[in-house]
């Protein structure tokens, strides 16, 4: 099933064009990868996506809805969740609070003044932090955990309100490899337990080539390339303006 | 009538020219450093009153007048480099809130130190000589002065203009103030530019208060005064912009000429109405820009807040208990200060609802104290209203005032929001202070007292107890409370809150008009506990009292804002038995405080 059609996305900034013409679609449980060299175009269009930025044509259809230029809350309420390249999570708040947050604010029921938040069921919370491989910190505040433990972190709340696409921006940078390899088993696992669509960018190689399904290259804003791991491995075009200057590090 | 529009239009162009000589220092000085300086008023009262001791003792004639008028200027500009290498110099990296407060503490050590040497009286200096005469245009005389100060505003920016094109010094000062993490990553000396840069903002300041000798009496009022002006003018022009300091001195010189003609009793607010439209529509001022490097915030990283303890439970049921009898025992006056002291709680607690969960800085809470206590005050002398009604219109009225200002305020951060909340503020002090048909003016409205029942004054400590304290325990189970979760979240990470669908504007919105509307019940206790309102319930240092209050609790905790209350006012209230100077003491005690205790009292206990 298609869950996800991309058509003809652009955006510049200045003279600069950033994104140019992208189109692809996305599956239900399907993993897809987009790489690329530094400045390809990777964030921008991430960003249009989930509505942090407006894209100045194109169009973005989830699951038959057009979501183009909504706001990153809406793009949220209609089942999109998103990781950052940054993690961004709530420092002052432990673990658990975090998660209870996006599963309030997926019911509508943020605007509540009397019922400390610690005081709500926690179950579902300590389910989601269970999933991720975190339930053990769940009392820690987000600003002392390692910055591996806090891209899961964000991984239980992008799945807080029960997501059809999640978009992860670099999720397994700043980790050590081993975390990296279980990190995305993780996603993997899940993506294909409840059907869950991810795009993901990512420049460690072995993880993208391990876990994705597709992989799309793009280069100074143009989709270069698009197939199946090994297609791509074997595009000599990909293998001269990308995997080839990875060989010349 | 031409001659009329001529000479207003020019008076308007003097005020520019004096108004930009204040506004321009202040800018370069936040430009470089990044530091709101409230002393650069002081700076300017100095000159005056240093300009006006050296008119009246050289002897007359054009060399000593001028002569005096720089010597005044470079003393200035001395004072400032001793406070910049005593105090600021030990900051900067501190969050702005403390910088904005230490700044404030010198303004408080200023002013008695001004006391203390020149006397509480106006002082008037001599003309200036050679042009005590005036000019006709058409038919209208003008003052031959204030020709010339026009001519010297013109000649200053000239010249500055050449230091920051054409010097290396003026050149480095452009440079870090677009971009200072770059000027110091490529080496340059820092301490020295920071050094230069204030000598230089505040001789400029210096400079404009020996300049007003002629024109006006010299009095211990103009530093507040000024610094509201010029806080307009920079904030208008953009933080950092010479140019755009110029242009809004020019528009706000205008403004006051030909407002004074239209609108005679809204000049002030006109002021503060044009800033609150700029900052809506160009939030970094006319020729302004965002800050490059780290985006300036009010919070690094927060430290979670935890629920009482057992122990702290026990010994606030303790407190509360304890506080519950004292009305039994204790003798008027002690009623009267505890009285003041519960109001004071509820005011803290508010201000501490935004600033420590929300994360926003205000610099003007003391206007929705004061909204509260004028809608109650208002409602008993024009509609005979009782005051249970009036106690609950008042905060009602502040919510709305709250949801209104709160508005534009959740749209800005760091010290463009801080600015914008004191410009609100202003505009609420003006028109209690113009609108005197309505408000009563200066002499405030009289006679706000409360029924039979509420006079004596152990019922007046039980009902702010219970009002004051049951306000603070509502804010506190917000705080906790979903809602509450939200506006910590939002503070900590917009990117994130908006992520997972929680609209942080709306969160930050509500969280102001929650606090107002609290902030309004305070002030409407404390009209009925004092008998009247005036204008200077929604001052500056109304203000500055509440943040005082706060950061000597401590932002990070939920209890600090009700030590820091507590501990403020008893503090206040010993320091005016003991000393005519009390302002300085206090002052000296806030610098200290944020040079030594950056966590405030909360702080003490809990270590790092």
């Amino acid at each position: 099933m298609t869950l996800l059609v991309v058509e003809n996305l652009a955006k510049s900034f200045g003279g600069v064009h950033a994104v140019q013409g992208v189109s692809f679609s996305l599956a239900a449980g399907e993993l897809l990868a987009l790489i690329g060299p530094n400045g390809a175009g990777k964030s921008t269009c991430f960003n249009m996506l989930n509505g942090q930025l407006r894209p100045d044509q194109g169009r973005v259809v989830l699951a038959g809805q057009e979501i183009t230029g909504k706001p990153p809350r809406q793009v949220w309420r209609m089942g999109v969740g998103r990781t950052f390249q940054i993690t961004a999570t709530f420092a002052s708040l432990p673990v658990i609070e975090n998660v209870q947050l996006a599963l309030l604010s997926h019911r509508r029921r943020i605007l509540r003044f009397w019922k400390p938040l610690a005081a709500e069921d926690p179950a579902e919370a300590l389910a989601l932090l269970e999933r991720v491989g975190m339930a053990d910190q769940a009392q820690r505040p987000c600003g002392v955990l390692a910055y591996g433990d806090l891209k899961r972190v964000e991984l239980a709340i992008a799945l807080a309100n029960a997501p059809r696409l999640l978009l992860m921006d670099e999720p397994t940078a700043g980790m050590a490899p081993a975390e990296r390899v279980a990190l995305m088993a993780l996603t993997a696992r899940i993506a294909r337990e409840s059907g869950i669509g991810v795009l993901f960018t990512e420049h460690d190689m072995d993880v993208v080539f391990t876990h994705a399904d597709r992989i799309m290259v793009l280069e100074r804003g143009r989709l270069l390339a698009e197939g199946a791991p090994e297609a791509v491995r074997a595009d000599p075009r990909v293998r001269e303006v990308y995997l080839g200057h990875e060989g010349t590090h | 009538m031409l001659g009329n529009l001529a000479v207003q239009a020019l008076s308007g162009l003097a005020s520019a020219a004096s108004l930009f000589l204040v506004a321009a220092g202040l800018t370069v000085i936040f430009g470089v450093t990044r530091i709101v300086n409230f002393a650069h008023g002081s700076f300017y009262m100095l000159g005056a009153y240093l300009g006006w001791t050296l008119a009246t003792n050289l002897p007359r004639g054009h060399v000593p007048f001028w002569g005096g008028v720089v010597l005044a200027a470079v003393i200035v500009g001395l004072v400032g480099v001793v406070v910049e290498l005593l105090l600021l110099r030990r900051i900067y990296k501190a969050p702005e809130l403390f910088q904005l407060l230490a700044t404030f503490g010198v303004v408080l050590v200023v002013q008695d130190a001004a006391l203390w040497i020149w006397g509480p009286q106006d002082l008037l200096g001599p003309r200036a000589p050679g042009l005590r005469g005036a000019v006709y245009i058409f038919d209208s005389r003008f003052p031959l002065y204030d020709l010339v100060l026009i001519g010297i505003g013109i000649a200053v920016f000239l010249l500055l203009w050449l230091l920051f094109q054409r010097t290396r010094f003026g050149i480095l000062v452009r440079a870090a103030t677009a971009d200072r993490e770059m000027v110091g990553a490529l080496g340059v000396n820092q301490r020295l530019l920071f050094t230069g840069v204030f000598f230089l903002g505040s001789a400029l300041a210096g400079l404009a208060g020996a300049l007003q000798v002629p024109r006006e009496s010299v009095n211990l009022q103009m530093d507040l005064a000024i610094i509201a002006e010029a806080f307009v003018v920079v904030v208008v022009g953009g933080l950092g912009s010479l140019p755009g300091a110029a242009l809004a001195a020019l528009l706000l010189g205008q403004m006051q000429a030909f407002g004074i003609l239209v609108f005679p009793q809204i000049t002030l607010v006109l002021v503060f109405l044009v800033m609150a439209a700029v900052l809506v529509v160009r939030p970094y001022g006319l020729l302004g820009r965002a800050p490059a490097g780290h985006a300036a915030s009010l919070h690094i990283v927060e430290p979670p807040i935890a629920p009482l303890s057992p122990r702290g439970r026990l010994v606030a049921a303790v407190a509360l208990g304890l506080a519950m009898l004292a009305p039994l025992v204790l003798a008027d006056y002690a009623l009267v200060v505890m009285t003041e002291i519960c109001v004071a709680i509820l005011f803290a607690a508010t201000l501490h609802f935004i600033m420590g969960p929300g994360g926003m800085a205000s610099f003007g809470h003391a206007a929705y104290f004061g909204i509260g206590a004028y809608g109650a005050a208002l409602l008993v002398k024009h509609l005979a209203a009782p005051m249970e009604l009036s106690l609950l219109a008042a905060p009602f009225a502040a919510g709305i005032a709250g949801l209104a200002f709160g508005w534009f305020c959740v749209r800005l951060s760091g010290v463009y929001a801080a600015m914008l909340t004191m410009a609100f503020a202003q505009i609420a002090w003006s028109t209690a202070f113009q609108w005197v048909a309505f408000t009563g003016g200066d002499n405030g409205i009289l006679g706000v007292w409360p029924p039979a029942w509420a006079v004596p004054k152990p019922v007046q400590a039980w009902g702010a107890l219970v009002l004051c304290l049951g306000g603070a325990f509502l804010l506190r189970r917000m705080i906790f409370a979903p809602f509450g979760a939200a506006l910590r979240a939002q503070r900590d990470s917009v990117l994130r809150a908006e992520a997972i669908g929680i609209d942080t504007m709306r969160t930050r919105w509500f969280a102001f008009a929650i606090a107002a509307a609290f902030a309004g019940l305070a002030g409407g206790l404390f009209a009925f506990t004092k008998g009247s309102v005036f204008p200077t319930y929604m001052n500056i240092s109304r203000s500055t009292d509440g943040l005082l209050m706060v950061l000597l609790g401590g932002v990070q905790t939920v209890t600090g804002p009700i030590i820091g209350a507590i501990a403020y006012t008893g503090l206040h209230e010993q320091l005016l038995r003991l000393t005519d100077l009390w302002r300085a003491v206090l002052g000296a005690i806030i610098i200290a405080l944020v040079l030594f205790f950056p966590r405030g009292l909360a702080g003490l206990g809990a270590k790092q």
